[in-house]
């Protein structure tokens, strides 16, 4: 059944999405991210995935384009879930919102960009959501180091 | 006494509002620390006299960098840090996790650790039903019914640390199998708690069910449509409640739910009512589960016999090298995981819980994201909190069973 429902959406996609490969139960795409909307719009419209799980990001800094940015779609209909893997770099990590098509987009492209600074053009509430205001940098970036304070309200000298 | 004066102090959050949309609205800010609702979350509203126009949520004030924390320790290393998610049903999020690594090892567990797992996680499932149901009661007054569910979720919670040492955070998962097996006598107590769980939520339907007060003040408050749910994210029992069966149990079977029979509850409306009543017919259900569980436990090893990742016993360990060696090895460098990545979901007490792995080889990840269902959740909270009672936010969003430690991370 679920490779059934996977031949569907690759014979559905063949001209919008590049590569397409099965991992652990979960039908991968590799996409440009110039095709982003268009692709996740059939795969919303099309092919029936009208859940968006998550969206996250993965650094590698040796390599360029330095981030991927990867999405999860779960279809409620064929309980199936397809991953959206697009790739950019670092000078300009940028990637449209899914906002218009998911309103779930909202909250976690909020996240995405505290943790890695990818910009989602369109979102127009990138605000902080698990850091706060006035916080600098991106803490999941390989080059944030782990032990890196940043306290906004300063720490008291404990009084002899 | 001489305090700084309070605008000295920086504000975290810059609202998506300041100002109301209309003549006469007043802003008011609710949390992040108050009384009344469990979980550390803020929402900024706007009223127009009692009713709420619009909302703006912060959550984040617990976040303390899971995610960053897990890229500098070994995989097994983890399992307390995840157990830390969701703490009022840890062993979900144990079991979760163990299995997105397993996927990415290609380790089948064995029968006994699968239904052990499956046992266990309906069990968690209880006590974070009971959690939730007695706090959103309690919320709205209704003391006696907090008081009967949370004796029970004591109860339980002293059963699990019969088994694991522990009554909230476990760390009893392992990759590949279970820390150790169940102690005699412990299913026997199970059987005792199973009962006595029922005659109390029997006590509550009979409370609270058909209570004119109750009913007024959840049913048609906090409603979702189906539509709704699906595009603001929502899983687990807040969609069920919308009339839509979606349960990962059934739908995409994992650990031992195929061979189970049980049913999935849903709801009529979506509102605070039917998440009440959804999450008791849960307990029902993972109760019925649970004894079906303990009659098809099979006998047999806990653990799978995996060197790159079970540890060998400790009798071993002190008397052969090949043993010292395996143990050392799995201490320092942590269990060998092939390159890759995965995606492994379950159905968690609040909705699906996803672990994202992603590995470069070795014995630490390089990286670890958790699709955690309460953030997705507050995402869309205020489709539930808009257009009601300022009264209405603290019992709505008891319903939605928001924690802390999963939402902020």
């Amino acid at each position: 059944v679920i490779d059934a429902a996977f031949e569907r959406v690759r014979e559905r996609l063949a001209g919008v999405a590049g590569g397409t490969d099965v991992s652990h139960g979960v039908l991968v795409l590799l996409i440009e991210p110039a095709q982003l909307l268009a692709t996740v719009r059939a795969l919303r419209d099309d092919c029936g995935f009208d859940l968006f799980l998550d969206v996250t990001a993965v650094d590698w800094p040796e390599r360029e384009p330095r981030f991927d940015v990867v999405y999860h779609f779960y279809s409620t209909r064929e309980f199936v879930r397809v991953r959206v893997k697009t790739r950019v770099p670092a000078a300009d990590p940028t990637v449209d919102t899914l906002v218009p098509l998911y309103g779930s987009a909202r909250y976690m492209e909020r996240e995405c960009h505290d943790m890695y600074g990818i910009a989602f053009r369109g979102n127009d509430d990138l605000r902080p959501i698990l850091l706060y205001e006035g916080f600098e940098g991106h803490p999941l970036r390989k080059d944030y180091p782990k032990q890196k304070e940043q306290p906004l309200v300063p720490y008291r000298e404990p009084k002899p | 006494v001489s305090l700084p004066p309070l605008t000295t102090l920086p504000n975290p959050i810059r609202p998506a509002f300041d100002k109301g949309s209309r003549e006469g609205s007043v802003i008011v800010n609710i949390g992040p620390s108050h009384p009344a609702t469990h979980g550390t979350i803020q929402i900024v509203a706007e009223l127009n006299g009692e009713r709420v126009v619009r909302t703006d949520v912060h959550c984040g004030y617990l976040h303390r960098g899971f995610e960053k924390e897990c890229e500098s320790h070994t995989w097994h290393n983890l399992i307390p840090y995840v157990d830390r998610l969701n703490y009022c049903s840890a062993l979900i999020n144990d079991f979760a996790y163990c299995e997105a690594v397993e996927k990415l090892m290609g380790i089948e567990i064995t029968p006994r650790c699968r239904y052990l797992r499956t046992l266990l996680a309906e069990y968690s499932r209880i006590a974070d039903h009971l959690t939730c149901t007695a706090a959103a009661l309690m919320e709205l007054g209704a003391m006696t019914a907090f008081l009967y569910l949370v004796t029970i979720r004591d109860y339980i919670y002293e059963h699990l640390a019969d088994l694991t040492g522990a009554r909230v955070t476990y760390s009893y998962g392992r990759i590949g199998g279970l820390a150790h097996d169940v102690p005699e006598g412990w299913l026997k107590r199970l059987e005792e708690i199973l009962d006595e769980m029922e005659t109390f939520t029997g006590r509550v339907h009979g409370l609270v069910d058909r209570n004119r007060i109750f009913i007024d003040r959840t049913r048609d408050v906090g409603v979702l449509s189906t539509a709704e749910a699906v595009n603001w994210g929502f899983t687990g029992p807040i969609l069920r409640s919308t009339g839509a069966a979606r349960d990962l149990r059934k739908d995409t079977p994992y650990l031992a739910y195929a061979e189970l029979d049980f049913e999935v509850p849903v709801g009529i409306k979506g509102d605070n009512y039917d998440r009440y009543y959804v999450r008791m017919r849960e307990i029902d259900e993972s109760a019925h589960m649970i004894r079906q569980l303990v009659d098809l436990l099979p006998a047999g090893p806990l653990c799978v016999e995996d060197r790159r990742c079970t540890f060998p016993e400790k009798e071993l360990v002190y008397t052969e090298i090949e043993s010292l060696i395996n143990h050392f090895k799995l201490v320092m460098e942590g269990p060998q995981v092939p390159p890759g990545e995965v995606y492994s979901a379950h159905e968690g007490a609040n909705g699906e819980l996803g672990f994202y792995l992603v590995s470069v080889g070795g014995g630490v990840p390089w990286k670890v994201h958790c699709r955690s269902p309460s953030f997705v959740h507050m995402g869309g909270v205020h489709r539930m909190l808009d257009g009601y009672q300022l009264a209405d936010i603290v019992p709505t969003f008891g319903s939605v069973n928001m924690i802390g430690g999963e939402c902020d991370r």
